[in-house]
């Protein structure tokens, strides 16, 4: 199951970063979201997969009976999820401002804050 | 049934008054971006609130440097669990220095803030923001978690792209996605080498982390540290990661990017020098090489920068890349002079960098132009301008006896003292002051010295008052450090020695005695 969830793991974060490597805003973003949730999955991963044990402790008891299933790594995936979603939702509403003030989506027309074709330093002063 | 062993697991004891101290920045901050929001038709009152509850931050934090000077690194965990289950805030001489700095950068700004009231680049939400920024900053600061600073510099990350984006200018959309899209995947980054790390030690505790890594496998171990690397490389803008600040900090207005100038790129130094050379120093000698190609990359680069560029605030902005690489230089050498060296100067150019931005804010609202082929003649209509800009350009290059000269100073030490590659980071940090010096020059004598160009508007620049007092004493208390800097650099040394030997910051979370 490990192996499997690795692989997977690779795979999102491949697809990910050539998502990132584009030039459209939109799919970066997709590519960011992607790579987000391959990491999500990394940390469950990482975390040791346990099957259908419960982290739950029995009623009148202090401790689990037997080996449970780690909850930290869920508690640490739920904080980077709602994270995650948050910044996801901040940059869509940047990418579609970005896209009517500057009329593009492509990151390579986004020069306006940097200035192409500058003159050269000692006759520009 | 098991006979549980409470006070093995829990804390039962409560807190001592004193300790709260530990906490109580955060905590400050974050109330008071709330009471910020809830005043954020106040107008002035809300000012005022704001000033109160920075002016609480600083004095919390005060105190906190005073009982750290006492006792050593001190140490608060959450939630009752003892480490490393519970979250721990531990704070040493470098991190509550730094979180003091913040706060007193922040004070200044907010003043500062005042001439952009009517001018329409900021909102009502200007305040909340402001304070949301600093509990982040404070919070990276005080930590004592790896997940915990994750969190923290989602904090701020937030934050920092709604003064970023406020006043909605093109410009600022253009600048906001580059900083948005390279700093998210940055915190992502960091995300992932800490499931990485999680999976390797079962701990993100820092003293913990300290503890145990020794004894897990070094290749995975420098993995971790080459991503960590890697994130905290793009958020304090080192080379060759630093392609987004120059394209994003000169978009907000003035004040915002002195804030920024002053925190973002310093949390991300800060990060580098705690989790590389204080919890993974092992993973760090062998990542020694990356480090110096950085350094080096870093304080070369970015004065050539600064040189080229017309836009004043972008070139501000390459100066303080330059910065970086320092600190950057010191992480490289790693010795007691480097790491005091690379403290001290992420404390300079907190201070400095800051002040450089809001001068240079003053600039661009009395020329009316932010590009300096449009600029000149300012030194006859302004000269108290004209010396409040060269004092900071001296001391951001590092001219005795500025605040800059000292830091440089100890990590010449540094280098010289750790012989080998360290030639090349001496050599690199005099060429940088060199080119500092030029960039500075030149900026100084185009804006301020030259006649001004032909056509000019006379700009009044009036109700500029709060700017003119704020930048001021934010100088004075730059060149009085600069004069009297003993009290800085032996609590460098010390810090330093903290950083280096972590016995006192684990015996502080209360992991000392356990057995791994």
């Amino acid at each position: 199951m490990d192996y499997i969830l690795a692989i997977l793991v690779g795979l999102f974060i491949a697809l990910g970063v050539y998502l990132l490597l584009s030039r459209s805003v939109i799919r970066m973003l997709l590519g960011m979201t992607i790579f987000g949730n391959g990491v999500n999955l990394l940390i469950f991963t990482a975390g040791r997969v346990t099957r259908e044990i419960a982290p739950i402790v029995p009623p009148g008891l202090a401790t689990p009976e037997g080996p449970i299933a780690n909850p930290l790594p869920q508690a640490l995936i739920l904080t980077a999820i709602v994270i995650g979603f948050s910044m996801f939702c901040f940059l869509l509403v940047l990418a579609y401002r970005a896209y009517q003030s500057l009329d593009a989506d492509n990151t390579d027309r986004m020069r306006l804050a940097e200035p192409p074709n500058a003159p050269q330093p000692p006759l520009s002063y | 049934m098991t006979e549980l062993d409470l006070p093995r697991a829990m804390i039962d004891t409560l807190t001592a008054a004193g300790a709260w101290v530990t906490v109580l920045p955060i905590v400050l901050a974050l109330m008071g971006g709330a009471l910020m929001l809830v005043l954020r038709q106040a107008g002035r009152l809300s000012l005022l609130v704001a000033l109160v509850v920075v002016g609480a931050i600083i004095a919390c934090e005060i105190a906190l440097l005073i009982r750290i000077a006492e006792v050593g690194p001190v140490s608060m965990t959450m939630g009752r669990w003892l480490p490393p289950f519970g979250i721990s805030l531990t704070a040493d001489l470098f991190g509550a220095a730094f979180a003091l700095a913040a706060s007193v950068v922040t004070f200044v700004v907010l003043v500062y803030a005042e001439i952009d009231r009517d001018t329409g680049d900021r909102n009502n939400n200007f305040h909340a923001l402001v304070l949301l920024l600093l509990a982040g900053v404070t919070g990276a600061f005080l930590t004592g978690d790896l997940f915990n600073l994750y969190v923290w510099f989602e904090v701020m990350l937030i934050a920092s792209f709604g003064l970023l984006v406020t006043g909605g200018s093109a410009a600022q959309m253009d600048g906001a996605v580059k900083y948005g899209f390279l700093n998210f995947l940055a915190t992502t980054l960091f995300l992932l080498s800490l499931g990485l790390l999680y999976g390797l030690l079962g701990t993100l505790n820092m003293a913990d982390i300290m503890r145990v890594a020794p004894m897990a496998n070094s290749a995975a171990m420098t993995g971790v540290a080459a991503l960590l690397l890697l994130a905290f490389g793009m958020k304090a803008a080192a080379f060759p990661l630093n392609a987004w600040l120059p394209a994003a900090y000169h978009t907000p207005p003035a004040a915002v990017s002195a804030l920024f100038a002053g925190l973002l790129t310093k949390v991300g130094a800060y990060a580098l020098l705690r989790a590389l050379v204080a919890v993974l120093p092992a993973s760090r000698d062998l990542l020694e090489p990356v480090l110096l190609i950085l350094a080096i990359g870093t304080l070369l680069t970015a004065p050539l920068g600064a040189i080229a560029e017309t836009n004043l605030r972008r070139g501000v902005g390459f100066l303080l890349i330059g910065g970086i690489g320092s600190v950057l230089a010191g992480l490289a050498l790693a010795n007691a002079n480097g790491v005091a060296g690379a403290g001290l100067y992420i404390f300079h150019a907190m201070l400095t960098m800051t002040a450089l931005y809001l001068v240079v804010g003053l600039v661009e609202r009395r020329t009316g132009a932010r590009d300096t082929r449009q600029m000149g003649g300012l030194y006859a209509a302004n000269s108290g301008l004209s010396i409040l800009f060269l004092v900071l350009i001296l001391a951001a290059a590092g001219v005795p006896p500025f605040l800059g000269f000292w830091p440089k100073l100890i990590l010449l030490e540094a280098g010289v003292e750790a012989g080998g590659w360290g030639a090349a980071v001496v050599g690199a940090l005099v060429i940088n002051a060199v080119l500092t010096l030029i960039a500075g020059a030149r900026l100084w004598s185009h804006i301020f010295w030259r006649n001004a160009p032909d056509g000019t508007p006379e700009q009044a620049g009036q109700g500029a008052a709060p700017g003119y007092v704020a930048v001021g004493a934010l100088t004075l208390a730059i060149v009085a450090a600069g004069l009297w800097p003993n009290p800085l650099i032996e609590g460098g040394q010390i810090a330093a020695g903290d950083i280096l030997d972590p016995a006192r910051y684990v015996s502080a979370v209360g992991l000392a005695e356990a057995q791994p």
